[in-house]
């Protein structure tokens, strides 16, 4: 029962609930809860995010242009068109899980520094197409989108959203921990290590890869499209390039092939640029510094940095307690 | 060939040759050392917006231009030195996001040291269209031009006549067998730092009495340049003149002919259909996996 509940898994699991279920008694006003809503949806992309680079060791440098799809689909269709915002969001779904099909065959046979390049191509390309479609977009003002609701119930305010955000990314850390422990999460961290190798066992790499790359562009879309709706207002900034960048910052900082890690990165690279807002002309050279800084000295992440330094202590702490006992 | 033709041909020409020169800044880090730069397109802001402010300050170009080169080539040992070198044997990713926040820090510095404004630079001969064939060209269109293919020659001759170019080759052959035949490869890499930052600001120089310069010009001009050293093959020197020459020429012949609210998307575009069919680019090594 102990060994269950000290597993990542579960342990990790209850955890995160706890902390969800806790944090309002520290958030004293709007403006925190703005940044703990804006942290959940992070976290979810780069939960996505790092079953890609992480797990299956891909890289993307464009899943902002994911993200965008996902928010601007549902603005206009919701918005534009009046559908109701929940279809409006599984039908943007679909349609950018449709997308990363198609070209995710042909990117992902790419590999390292081609493979970068080709998904930073496909997010400049959707970046240029939302800022240069006005007339469905509202270009580079971007467009007012109506609140989030199902039936009668109008999701509204930081507080609601707070605890919808919170379930969903206990959903996304469940579905992401159970990806990892089935035979295709397996396939995947097999082919990571060597793709050959994995196929001479007979995994299909090519089919697992844009399996990956697909779950990854649908937690980025649906993630946009939730953003769109909380802070009913899209405009292509979250669509940049840069954007792409802080994401992936945010799954290497918080730890490569950690579902937690992923989650703990969001929190720091999103509530950080808050807190540089004091550097006022500096803040971008600090965030720069910040970034070459934590990728120089903890190459591995936090998480999986904290974690060996855990289990090396409590190796030596182990070997003392022999020691004593012989 | 109608004029219209001939003048969009001039246009990419120009711009190409500025992509080239960032793409072989690109080609002989990653030559070196196996890293992307994503700082490359820095360096290019740096050279213009430090030739801006010391002809501002009433130098003349032929003191301005060589100082401005020199502080770029002195950022590029810099980064390598203090960001590169402490992260030897990190992952690509890891290495990405340490260039990129380098780019990001030395916009913010170039924020903080001169402003957030549009210069322009005074054209070097001034700035009567030359009519060639029915189309325009400007003077400073020709000196893009033939300073780039000075350039080119100049790097020719220094990979495969001089012994510092010998070992910088030799290095991006094979890194061990450099070292075992007493290459300091370790100088290599940081001097290619230097080298394609150098290159990276006459890019700059020499464009910015054509497109203005601005705090944030490196960027789109460093994905460019990325993108012609990957359409050329990454590595390869021809390769990224000729991937830098063909990006500049089809982005002004779509903007021209096509759309040009969709100029910049071109050479995105057109580097997605190069890789979906090439896989390493036009000059690229096609190496397999070994396992």
């Amino acid at each position: 029962m102990l060994a269950r509940l000290a597993s990542p898994r579960t342990g990790g699991m209850l955890a995160l609930a706890a902390v969800i279920a806790l944090l309002p008694l520290v958030l004293s006003n709007k403006y925190f809860y703005d940044i703990a809503v804006l942290v959940g949806l992070n976290a979810i992309v780069c939960i996505g995010l790092n079953l890609l680079i992480g797990y299956a060791g891909q890289i993307s440098l464009g899943h902002a242009g994911f993200f965008g799809l996902g928010a601007y689909g549902s603005a206009i269709l919701a918005s534009r068109y009046g559908w109701p915002p929940l279809a409006a969001m599984l039908a943007t779904t679909f349609a950018v899980a449709a997308l990363a099909f198609v070209v995710g065959r042909p990117i992902l046979r790419l590999k390292g520094h081609y493979l970068a390049m080709a998904t930073l191509g496909l997010g400049v390309i959707i970046f240029m197409v939302i800022t240069t479609e006005d007339k469905f977009t509202g270009g580079p003002d971007g467009i007012a989108v109506v609140p989030f609701r199902i039936g009668g119930f109008v999701v509204q305010g930081e507080r609601i959203w707070y605890w919808v955000v919170g379930a969903l990314l206990l959903v996304a850390v469940w579905l992401a921990l159970n990806l990892i422990e089935s035979p295709a999460g397996r396939a995947l961290r097999a082919l990571h290590s060597s793709e050959i190798g994995a196929e001479v066992v007979g995994i299909n790499a090519a089919n697992h890869k844009v399996m990956v790359f697909v779950i990854s562009a649908v937690f980025a879309s649906v993630a946009g499209s939730l953003a769109a709706h909380y802070s009913g207002f899209v405009t292509p900034g979250k669509v940049t390039f840069l954007h792409s960048i802080e994401l992936v910052t945010m799954v290497v900082f918080g730890g490569m092939a950690s579902t937690f890690g992923a989650v703990v990165g969001a929190a720091v690279l999103t509530t950080l640029p808050q807190l540089l807002a004091v550097f006022e002309d500096y803040e971008m050279m600090v965030f720069g510094a910040v970034m070459m800084g934590t990728m120089i000295f903890l190459p591995r992440g936090v998480v999986p940095s904290l974690a060996r330094l855990l289990q090396t202590r409590r190796q030596r702490a182990s070997a003392d307690g022999e020691e004593e006992g012989a | 060939m109608s004029a219209q033709f001939m003048q969009y041909l001039l246009t990419g020409l120009t711009v190409g040759a500025i992509y080239a020169l960032v793409a072989l800044g690109f080609s002989i880090i990653f030559n070196a050392s196996h890293v992307i730069n994503f700082a490359q397109g820095e360096f290019v802001m740096i050279g213009g917006m430090a030739t801006v402010s010391l002809t501002g300050s009433g130098l003349p170009y032929m003191l301005a231009i060589p100082l401005a080169i020199v502080a770029a080539a002195l950022v590029g040992l810099a980064l390598e030195k203090f960001a590169v070198e402490p992260a030897r044997g990190a992952s690509v990713v890891t290495l990405i996001i340490i260039t990129i926040g380098a780019s990001i820090f030395l916009r913010g510095l170039a924020m903080v040291v001169w402003d957030k404004r549009l210069h322009a630079l005074k054209p070097f001969t001034g700035d009567t269209p030359i009519a060639i064939a029915g189309a325009a060209i400007l003077p400073q269109s020709l000196w893009v031009l033939g300073v780039t293919l000075a350039i080119v020659l100049a790097l020719s001759w220094f990979f495969g006549r001089t012994l510092l170019g010998k070992a910088m080759l030799a290095t991006s052959h094979n890194r061990l067998a450099a070292q075992l035949v007493g290459i300091n490869v370790r100088m290599v890499l940081f001097l290619s730092f230097g080298l394609s930052a150098a290159l990276g600001a006459v890019a700059g120089i020499l464009i910015a009495p054509i497109t203005l310069t601005s705090y944030d010009v490196g960027v789109m001009l460093g994905l460019k340049g990325f993108a012609a050293a990957i359409l050329g093959g990454l590595g390869s020197g021809i390769g990224a003149v000729i991937g830098g020459l063909a990006l500049g020429i089809a982005e002004t012949m779509s903007a021209g002919y096509l759309s040009s609210a969709y100029k910049d998307a071109i050479a995105f575009v057109i580097i997605l259909a190069v890789l979906f069919f090439m896989p390493s680019g036009l000059f690229g090594k096609r190496g397999g996996e070994r396992v």
